[in-house]
């Protein structure tokens, strides 16, 4: 499988000249399959780029949506194969305990948050709630879990059947912990991560930062090595940037995380990275 | 295999009440009593570990307000669970340190999205 990051920051797209490493595109990840698959983590801000991407004998993806917190979907109504009627999305993500995903994504495909409504798209859209539970697309298989983050909010896990990709872009699992560490019965996405090959996460606050933010569905760059360590995953990629830190605040926050894993491999999540798996 | 989210997220709500509270799994096991509930059954959580249903009827003898032998199936915390309804009664209770109390129980269903049936949480209070 082949991971590209599109767009890594969290919360609010965050371009500028202090940010041009680690980039300003809101969540978006491109995982392509051994037979050429192509799934679509979230579509932030950086799915737009992503679509300009495709080639036309691209005509079909699979958009798997964590949640609908605006960092998430913002991008949808710009990614252009939507406007292919050659074009098959399936779109997968959590309904609410009232409402199916096609009505929840409904509200922002539409005036007046968008001029043009998800009826209208001539591409072929099939949407998909998840609840859990395993499916094939191809050869991979995708399974989502509902983790810790307000609303419902799903992680993925991705695989081939050799190699496994988690993501988990907006997590909190240190929510309400009382003791240190993380036991995996007791710990929100760790079935998600455990063993994984990469697992793509949150990394939003600084250690400082967290206590002030406790409860807002976010990982310290601490809590996330810690979560990875847990599970036993082997690669970890920072995500989710805050859109307050630049370049050299997330150089440090990565620097501090190396010197806190003892088994996983941190690597630093910029906007425009592929990593093999 | 972790818990599901809403059960993990149950357990930190619990572990932060001074009320006694229990959080069964929807196959009826005690996975989890706080601190407020350890007073309550005689033994704490870290000694006890998650109690498998079929474990839980010779651990705790419980009869009702007037003294009568109580079936398990009648217990405010199994009808939640079974008849996926609250439930509150009074019953009398005897725990792991042989003191019987007289307790009022309030347990509720755990349903999640999507109508799935996770499990049970029963609220204590000590009448006597």
């Amino acid at each position: 499988m082949l991971v590209r990051l599109w767009g890594t920051r969290g919360s609010l797209a965050a371009p500028g000249p202090e940010t041009v490493r680690y980039g300003g595109n809101t969540s978006c990840v491109e995982i392509r399959g051994p037979e050429g698959e192509l799934l679509i983590l979230d579509a932030g801000t950086g799915i737009r780029r992503l679509g300009a991407s495709l080639a036309a004998d691209d005509n079909e993806a699979h958009l798997l949506l964590t949640h609908l917190h605006m960092d998430h979907i913002q991008g949808r109504g710009f990614f252009a194969p939507l406007f292919r009627p050659d074009f098959d999305i399936h779109i997968w993500g959590p309904p609410s305990s009232n409402q199916l995903l096609r009505d929840r994504i409904s509200r922002y495909l539409s005036p007046p948050l968008f001029p043009v409504r998800l009826r209208e798209l001539p591409s072929l859209v099939a949407i998909h709630d998840i609840l859990g539970g395993e499916v094939r697309i191809g050869s991979l298989t995708m399974r989502a879990e509902f983790v810790c983050h307000p609303g419902p909010t799903v992680g993925y896990r991705i695989g081939d059947g050799r190699r496994s990709i988690a993501y988990i872009p907006d997590h909190e699992p240190a929510l309400g912990h009382r003791t240190a560490g993380f036991e995996p019965r007791w710990t929100s996405g760790i079935d998600l991560a455990e063993d994984c090959d990469l697992l793509i996460h949150d990394t939003q606050f600084t250690a400082a930062e967290y206590p002030d933010h406790a409860g807002w569905g976010h990982s310290s760059i601490d809590h996330a090595v810690d979560f990875a360590e847990a599970a036993r995953a082997r690669r970890l990629v920072t995500f989710h940037h805050d859109p307050a830190h630049g370049d050299t605040e997330i150089d440090e926050m990565l620097k501090r995380g190396r010197a806190r894993a003892s088994t996983v491999e941190v690597l630093p999540g910029h906007e425009g990275d592929v990593f093999e798996v | 295999m972790a818990e599901p989210i809403e059960i993990i997220l149950l357990r930190q709500w619990a572990s932060y009440l001074g009320l006694p509270v229990w959080i069964m799994d929807a196959g009826g096991s005690l996975v989890f009593y706080n601190e407020a509930a350890e007073a309550l059954l005689g033994r704490r959580f870290e000694e006890s570990g998650a109690i498998a249903v079929e474990d839980l009827a010779s651990l705790f003898s419980t009869r009702s307000e007037d003294g009568q032998p109580l079936a398990a199936s009648e217990l405010p915390v199994s009808i939640a669970l079974m008849e996926r309804r609250p439930s509150h009664s009074t019953i009398l209770m005897q725990g792991f340190d042989g003191r019987a109390r007289k307790l009022e129980i309030t347990a509720f269903p755990v349903t999640g999205l999507a109508g799935r049936m996770l499990g049970a949480v029963a609220m204590f209070w000590e009448t006597a």
